[in-house]
């Protein structure tokens, strides 16, 4: 999860790294997190003082005790510190040696886990074999530089030197597969995820030294040879990728050298250049006549945050306080918080109905955001959450025995635990921003109120409540009850004459076991299948109007395979019934409007927040 | 009115000359020294940018009164300082200004006034000096008329920061030649200029550098005198190298890898030292690439090509680096479709540097292909290279032509290129159509590629023949210019090998024999031997040889005495011998030298030659004369036992045996092949 989260917010986070590179500052002290795809290095979750060593402990693989290895090791942290200053390695630490784990067993590593050998066939393709360095690249790198020195190009030369993510293929050469990069020494090509090259460099042997150098502020990739620039080779490369080396034929032998010895190209240089380019870029930002009016900009930036997320009441509060004015008139902030309250609450199928009606062409202008919509909605219809299949559902009297809870309740949802990878699942700040302030605000205003539901308390401003409903689901884990006090409160708010409030109090077991397709009715299963095909038959039209789309397709995919299983809340898709994944659909929704009004789709202070939250954690 | 103007310039100036500007020079004449002295900072204020106010004084007079109170020892000091600014005021107007500033004697009155001890004064004149100095339109030779001047500058460098950026600016502009560059070297340019490349000011630094780029080109005593040179304890190229780092303005980036380029080129430093490889070559090769200037990519681009000419080495280095071979078809791209469209400004910019931008690149491209085959591959696949260089060919710019044809010359080296690019681009008519009327420059280089195109496996010779090209070559070798001679002849050699009989006899009648034979005494030893390769080509296949023989045979030969009596080089010398082998091949042609014993004596010479190169070649000789005919004419065979013994009687025989005792293989198996003629 953390991984989808850097791909689409990298960029940002690396110019701040960047920035703090240029300033030489240290970074902030980041806030604790835990991490789950820390998982390979438990140990440095305890902060604290941490000796060079920390990292290769990690590893598992360097013997300590021998004092000239420390020497070097100790050259190589002082290196590393130099070149890649804002880097915590406590954090995200640098790669500094092969992993002896992640490796395909035709590869033998040797000199610390520095050299490595073929020891396979290599009779053809398929006896290639790779090996990952130990961590990947921090983002916080800025740039990032290693070099292979080519001991013995062995039978064929058969060598790619280059990068690739987590988890691709190791019985292939770097470049091969998806996620996947490399240049390759016996045809000098580049491989760019691909099983063709591209003509690129000359070739490399026996002798050579080959750099590869990733440019995290661009996303592009460039070889050198002998210390010579190559010219870039990749580009729009995705986050966290992994120092690579692949070997194909017996004989072959490679060394790395991720910082232990002086570098053959002058990487420094390039840094430095890196470096005055973006002091230029900074020193000739032009600021104009909006020069010394910071105050009104801050007020605007808090403004248009209350304005985007709907905050109405606070809006209007703090425009008064500050005499200044709404971009957006209060009857379109209710609107939009009207239908996202019907996507939060499961009801898409209003919530379309309610598009459609008060901005009428926004969603035959956004084919794509329809689609989602209705598959989402297809969705809820099996989770029972739906309008349409929910009327259906509240007037059977067996049913309502049955599954007392809410329908939109899924035991599954408060195990999922949002609150610990709050970077990775919170949607709504999809510009890669740590969360948002108004989610620890409303878990905060709820924890103190927890039975507010029972008590069927209004409170005063019940669109902050809405908004806070999967938080509120999520902190209070363990405690089913609870959770449904969440689920309940807007229900409640929604649908106040619903009298099913007190079974969802006391319907525990129902809640963890019991749920059933479509709420367990029939005319809603039935409503539910002629959905599917009205679905199915969007698809199609869409697919002939605008091409295909591979994303429509999946999602479509997923959506109906919910239907194989008998319990569709424990199967391997299950994951798309929990309320959390309304909320994506729910900010795409909102961003779709705004930008219909000419208003901007991301509230700037979101922006502001992501370039100046401390970068590192992940 | 001292100055002289163009005399419609003065009409319309005249014109315009209002009552205000008269008053300023009226003022200049008061015989208040105190009023004066207002008057001039008056106009000083008056003038500042603004063109026309300039060129009214200037029309007025203003300049002779202006540097006679500068010259005046009575002047105070603060008025001819302000004198000397207001000039530099004037002089920083239009190219017209300087030249009536110039034709007033400026330069002398301005040189003369750095003698003053007054450092401020010393300041302004030299601002005003460098202002004159740094425009186009002033002779630099000024500067060196009289011989104290170097050295009272190199004096005055001491003085101030100001007086550096000055002086240094006026040397690199001032120093063309090699006689220029030996002047101020000889006055202690280096140690002078040197400790100035770690000034604290950034123009200080710029100035001083951009002296030594001037300085070292294409000068070896003073890139000999550079390398040696320390600054603060740190090698001169090591301080350039700094200035090389990326993070340095571009300019300074640039004069520094120039530096050091000159200075490798001169030979004082090695090709392959890392500050060539790893830095200069780097540098040039980034100065290329889109995001920078214009300008700054035509100097780096022809800066590059200039270093590597010489090193396959660094060719293969540059041809590798940050895709400089793509990066270069860019070059072509100018004026951009877009800037046609959305920016006029922009449009007229790229237009003026269309033509050096399409230079530069052609040159660079010769320069990387001139030795690598693989680099040329790479050329020739560029996209529309062919294209290009065709079209470049017939541009108006004779700069581009050039270059466009030195680059085509560098690919011709290819034989898969004349083979296939080349052909399938037809460039052989833009070359002869370039040919036909062009600067001696552009002649050397499309002939010298003519020579290439005309060789046998081209595909292009038989349409060059056909085009009449044998009367455009052959009108080469008439040329004063022995580059010209070279090529006409060379390319007439390669037309002759392996040529039809028609061919052949079209080139004698063409030339003549008389030409070939003035051809023969060429003083140019490249000449000499070229013309020797015509007649040896011309003289192959048995008909051909008779042929030729029998209408030059007694010129031919006695050219071939003349040479081997004469003292030529080795290589000549077995030329000419292998002429004498052909002629022996021939029929009747073989009788030339059998009834010459003069010449038979010559051939036994050259057998006992110390030279195994000329054994072989008169061993060749003999072992046509004595060959056996085999085409089963009677009288022929008949010939060939009287020859054998008629050379058996002049000791050849035993040559022979001798021979092939030689511990040379390749003399000692010609030899034993002679011998069996006799045995057979």
């Amino acid at each position: 999860m953390t991984y989808s989260f850097y791909l689409t917010t990298g960029n940002r986070r690396l110019t701040n790294h960047w920035k703090e590179l240029l300033f030489n500052r240290k970074p902030a002290a980041p806030e604790h997190r835990h991490r789950a795809t820390d998982g390979h290095r438990p140990t440095l979750t305890t902060s604290g003082t941490r000796g060079p060593t920390m990292a290769e402990l990690a590893a598992g693989s360097l013997p300590l005790g021998d004092p000239a290895f420390n020497y070097q090791d100790e050259e190589l942290t002082e290196r590393l510190k130099r070149l890649y200053p804002a880097v915590n390695e406590e954090e995200t630490p640098l790669p500094r040696s092969w992993s002896p784990k992640d490796k395909y067993s035709y590869i033998g590593l040797s000199q610390n886990n520095l050299r490595v050998h073929y020891k396979g066939h290599g009779k053809n393709h398929k006896d290639a074999a790779s090996v990952r360095a130990t961590h990947p690249i921090p983002a916080a790198c800025g740039i990032y530089y290693f070099e292979v020195k080519i001991v013995s190009k062995g039978r064929d030369g058969y060598m790619g030197i280059g990068l690739s993510a987590q988890g691709v293929n190791m019985n292939r050469l770097p470049g091969w597969d998806k996620h996947s990069y490399g240049y390759h020494g016996d045809d000098g090509h580049s491989f760019c995820s691909s099983g063709t090259g591209q003509p690129y460099g000359p070739t490399f042997t026996t002798g050579d030294v080959i750099g590869c150098c990733v440019n995290l502020i661009n996303n592009t990739c460039f070889y050198t040879k002998n210390g010579i620039s190559l010219g870039v080779a990749f580009t729009d490369l995705p986050p966290n990728l992994y120092p690579t080396v692949g070997l194909q034929t017996p004989g072959e032998i490679v060394d790395a050298n991720f910082g232990q010895q002086p570098f053959v190209f002058d990487i420094d240089d390039y840094m430095s250049e890196w470096r005055a380019k973006i002091h230029g870029m900074i020193a000739r930002f032009p600021i104009g006549e909006r020069l010394g009016e910071w105050q009104a900009v801050l007020q605007n930036m808090v403004s248009s945050y209350l304005v985007h997320h709907g905050y109405c009441a606070t809006a209007t509060a703090f425009a008064r306080a500050t005499e200044t004015l709404i971009q957006e008139d209060q009857t379109s902030i209710k609107n939009r918080q009207r239908i996202q309250k019907l996507v939060l609450a499961g009801r898409v199928g209003e919530a379309i109905e309610a598009t459609q009606q008060l901005y009428p062409n926004l969603l035959e202008h956004n084919p794509n955001l329809l689609f989602m919509l209705k598959c989402r909605q297809f969705v809820e219809m099996v989770n029972g959450t739906d309008s349409e299949v929910r009327c259906l559902t509240i007037r059977s009297p067996k049913s309502q025995d049955s599954y007392p809870g809410s329908p939109s309740l899924s035991p599954r949802h408060g195990a999922s635990n949002t609150h610990l990878q709050p970077g990775g699942e919170s949607p709504t700040c999809s510009n890669g921003v740590t969360p948002p302030i108004n989610y620890s605000e409303s878990n905060s205003s709820d924890s103190t109120k927890p039975h507010s539901a029972n008590s069927t308390q209004e409170t005063s401003d019940s669109e902050m409540e809405i908004e806070a409903e999967h938080y509120t689901n999520g902190v209070v884990e363990g405690s089913s009850a609870r959770i449904m006090n969440g689920t309940y409160k807007h229900e409640e708010i929604l649908q106040p004459d619903d009298n099913s409030i007190g079974n969802g109090v006391t319907a525990d077991e129902g809640c963890i076991n019991g749920k059933q397709l479509c709420g367990g009715n029939q005319a809603a299963t039935e409503r539910m299948i002629q959905f599917g095909r009205e679905l199915q038959g969007l698809n199609e039209q869409l697919c002939r109007e605008y091409g295909k789309n591979a994303t429509h397709k999946k999602m479509l995919q997923d959506a109906f395979s919910l239907l194989a299983y008998s319990d569709p809340w424990n199967c391997p898709v299950g994951q798309q019934l929990e309320p959390t994944q309304r909320e994506t659909l729910c900010s795409a929704l909102n961003s779709a409007i705004l930008e219909s009004q000419n208003l901007p789709k991301q509230p700037p202070l979101m922006l502001a927040l992501g370039q100046a939250t401390d970068p590192g954690p992940g | 009115m001292a100055c002289l103007l163009e005399a419609p310039l003065r009409i319309s100036v005249l014109s315009e000359v209002t009552a205000t500007s008269r008053h300023y020079v009226d003022r200049l004449f008061d015989p208040d020294p105190q009023k004066v002295l207002q008057g001039v900072i008056d106009m000083k204020n008056a003038v500042i940018g603004n063109n026309k106010q300039k060129a009214n004084l200037i029309v007025l007079g203003a300049v002779p009164r202006l540097l006679y109170l500068l010259q005046q020892s009575s002047s105070s000091l603060e008025l001819r300082t302000e004198c000397s600014v207001v000039l530099g005021s004037l002089a920083m107007g239009t190219e017209n200004n300087i030249k009536s500033l110039v034709d007033c004697h400026i330069i002398p009155a301005l040189l003369q006034g750095l003698l003053c001890p007054d450092l401020i004064f010393i300041e302004a004149c030299l601002r005003c000096l460098r202002t004159v100095f740094i425009s186009p339109v002033t002779p630099v030779q000024l500067l060196y008329t009289d011989p104290t001047v170097i050295p009272h500058l190199m004096s005055l460098l001491s003085r101030s920061q100001r007086t550096q950026e000055y002086i240094t600016q006026i040397f690199s502009h001032c120093c063309k030649t090699p006689e220029h560059q030996t002047v101020l070297f000889n006055h202690g340019a280096i140690q002078n200029i040197a400790p100035l490349l770690i000034s604290p000011s950034y123009k200080v630094r710029m100035q001083a550098l951009k002296c030594f780029s001037v300085l070292a080109y294409e000068n070896t005593q003073v890139s000999m005198t550079l390398v040696n040179v320390l600054v603060d304890g740190e090698l001169l190229s090591q301080v350039f190298v700094r200035m090389m780092q990326r993070d340095q303005p571009i300019e300074m980036q640039l004069t520094a890898a120039k530096c050091l380029t000159y200075m490798c080129r001169a030979g004082a430093i090695k090709t392959d030292d890392s500050c060539i490889v790893l830095k200069t070559l780097p540098c040039l090769v980034r100065m290329c690439s889109k995001e920078h200037l214009l300008e700054e990519r035509v100097e780096g681009a022809e800066t590059l090509a200039y270093l590597m000419e010489p090193d396959v080495e660094l060719q293969r280095i540059a041809s590798t680096t940050d895709h400089l071979v793509a990066m270069l078809a860019d070059y072509f791209k100018y004026p951009s479709s877009v800037s046609a469209i959305t920016d006029i400004k922009r449009l007229d910019h790229d237009l003026k540097h269309a033509h050096e931008l399409r230079q530069a690149a052609f040159k660079l491209y010769a320069s990387l292909g001139s030795n690598d085959e693989d680099i040329r591959k790479k050329i020739t696949e560029t996209e529309n290279m062919m294209d290009r260089i065709v079209s470049g060919l017939s541009e108006s710019s004779i700069k581009v032509r050039l270059a466009a044809v030195r680059c085509l010359h560098s690919l011709s080296r290819s034989v898969q290129q004349l083979r296939t690019s080349f052909h399938d681009h037809a460039v052989w008519k833009p070359l002869m159509k370039l040919l036909q009327n062009a600067p001696d420059e552009v002649l050397v280089m499309a002939s010298s590629t003519l020579c290439n195109l005309l060789l046998e496996f081209s595909p292009s010779k038989e349409p060059i023949l056909e085009s009449g090209v044998i009367e455009l070559l052959c009108s080469l070798t008439q040329s004063d210019s022995p580059a010209l001679r070279v090529n006409g002849i060379w390319a007439l050699m390669n037309m002759a090998f392996q040529a039809d009989q028609k061919v052949k006899v079209e080139i004698v009648r063409c030339l003549g024999t008389e030409q070939l034979f003035r051809l023969l005494s060429d003083p140019d030893t490249n000449v000499l031997m070229k013309t020797l390769g015509l007649l040896r080509n011309l003289l192959s296949t048995r008909p051909h040889i008779d042929q030729i023989m029998s209408s030059h045979g007694k010129q031919i030969m006695q050219a071939v005495t003349l040479i081997l009596e004469a003292e030529h080089s080795i290589e000549v010398k077995e030329q000419t011998l292998c002429i004498l082998a052909n002629i022996g091949d021939g029929n009747t042609a073989k009788d030339l030298i059998m009834t010459n014993d003069d010449m038979l004596q010559k051939i036994k010479y050259y057998m006992g030659h110390s030279n195994v190169k000329l054994q072989l070649a008169a061993t060749f000789c003999i072992s046509n004369l004595i060959w056996n005919e085999e085409d089963g004419k009677g009288s022929g065979s008949q010939g060939s036992q009287e020859r054998q013994d008629k050379l058996r009687e002049m000791g050849f025989v035993d040559i022979l045996h001798k021979l092939t005792q030689a511990p040379d293989s390749s003399l000692s198996d010609r030899a034993k092949t002679a011998m069996q003629q006799y045995l057979a």
